[in-house]
């Protein structure tokens, strides 16, 4: 009997259709990936069945666990014009190097006068700050989170020049509040927007699914 | 592998035969580094993606009265949901009495979900109804919408007032909230805790 041959097959593999696969997948996240935005306050929403996306232009006030309350609100021009608003009535001044930053800063939560300190540090002490930092007074003595939030819908009047705007390109105010957060911490920021004449809120959620009643 | 060669290789063959042949190359390029490397972005979009933005959900707050001028609520079928610490519900029906007794519940399917959709009966059977016919008569669903929304708003349809005291979480609002979604009630709205019924959470007694 003659000895049986495996036949020799050839290691080389065609990786074309792979290839064309890899790429169609890489260019599909590249197209559609937004950059998960580094938040300073760790934030665990509760879960609601409503399947609402928040709006993209959106001042955001993030309340964590224990009441501590951060602002955000994104655009370059925006965010300068709101800080030289603020530096006027609270007295801080900020060069232009410390205006730059801020731009392009994310969220954040202190006092004006800490904000100050705040923008020249590098990321690492950044997170430091954030850790022992107290949020955005919001009482009523010294009400920051109001002016941060009557500032930036005044930058927001005036980017738009008085000309009408689309109704869903509108500004709109977003509440994140952590689902361990004492209701008392978020009632106080509904408060503050409503002595701005807010009273429509998006409160973000996660999706939980949604049960069939009967 | 993807070799080119060295024209000095061949350089004499083709001055042998005179003739200068074009070189038959092999076609097949390893893909290995790039295919490491697509998959190498690949991995990295994906892991950085956000799918999605975080959801919403929407609530309109009544404009604040000026001072002195409080708009009293008429109260007829209205249930008060009394929110307090460690997940707890207390409610009553209707307005608040000194003989008012409060009866505690939780957030569980045959909870408060239970409480909600019993007393808002009437509105829930007509909505599914209304659903049915509107698949059946391939209704508009914006006109589908609308209905809807004049259910809701109908006498008879469920009043809920939402109130918090100070060791209620977050989470409980917007679990109350969503709630009061599921089991259709458009009529809700979050107010301010009464001193009277602040006593009453803490003089409450299980077994009343």
């Amino acid at each position: 009997m003659p000895k049986v041959k495996m036949p020799k097959n050839s290691p080389v593999l065609d990786m074309t259709p792979m290839v064309d696969l890899a790429f169609l997948l890489v260019t599909f996240f590249m197209l559609t990936t937004q950059f998960r935005p580094d938040e300073p306050v760790v934030v665990d929403s509760p879960s609601s069945i409503s399947e609402k996306i928040l709006p993209d232009k959106v001042m955001l006030v993030t309340i964590d666990s224990s009441g501590r309350v951060f602002f955000n609100l994104e655009g370059k021009d925006l965010r300068k014009e709101m800080l030289s608003q603020m530096s006027a009535k609270y007295g801080v001044k900020f060069d232009e190097n410390e205006t730059n930053r801020f731009a392009v800063m994310a969220t954040f939560g202190m006092t004006v006068q800490q904000l100050k300190q705040y923008l020249p540090l590098d990321e690492m002490e950044r997170k430091d700050f954030m850790k022992k930092s107290m949020g955005i007074p919001y009482d009523s003595l010294n009400n920051q989170l109001g002016d941060w939030i009557r500032f930036g819908r005044l930058a927001d009047a005036q980017s738009s020049n008085g000309a009408p705007i689309e109704k869903d390109k509108a500004l709109r105010f977003a509440i994140k509040g952590d689902a361990n957060a004492n209701y008392t911490a978020i009632k106080r920021v509904i408060e503050v927007f409503q002595e701005m004449k807010v009273n429509r809120f998006n409160l973000v959620t996660t999706l939980e699914q949604n049960p069939t009643i009967n | 592998m993807a070799q080119i060669q060295s024209n000095d290789s061949d350089s004499g063959k083709g001055g042998k035969h005179g003739k200068v042949r074009a070189k038959k190359q092999s076609t097949h390029i390893d893909m290995t580094p790039m295919v490491d490397l697509a998959f190498l972005l690949l991995t990295f979009f994906m892991l950085t993606t956000t799918f999605g933005k975080p959801k919403t959900m929407e609530i309109n707050m009544p404009v604040k009265p000026p001072p002195g001028q409080e708009i009293l609520n008429e109260v007829n079928n209205a249930i008060t949901i009394l929110l307090s610490g460690d997940n707890k519900i207390y409610w009553y029906y209707g307005e608040l009495k000194p003989e008012t007794k409060l009866t505690i519940t939780d957030f569980s399917a045959t909870g408060v979900r239970k409480l909600f959709l019993d007393y808002n009966k009437q509105a829930v059977d007509e909505i599914k109804t209304l659903k049915e016919n509107a698949l059946k008569t391939k209704m508009n669903e914006d006109t589908l919408k609308s209905r809807i929304v004049d259910i809701k708003g109908k006498k008879y349809a469920l009043m809920v007032l939402v109130k918090t005291d100070d060791k209620a979480k977050y989470k409980n609002v917007i679990d109350i909230i969503d709630e009061l979604n599921i089991c259709l009630i458009g009529k809700y709205a979050l107010v301010d805790l009464d001193t009277r019924e602040y006593d009453l959470i803490n003089n409450f007694q299980p077994g009343q």
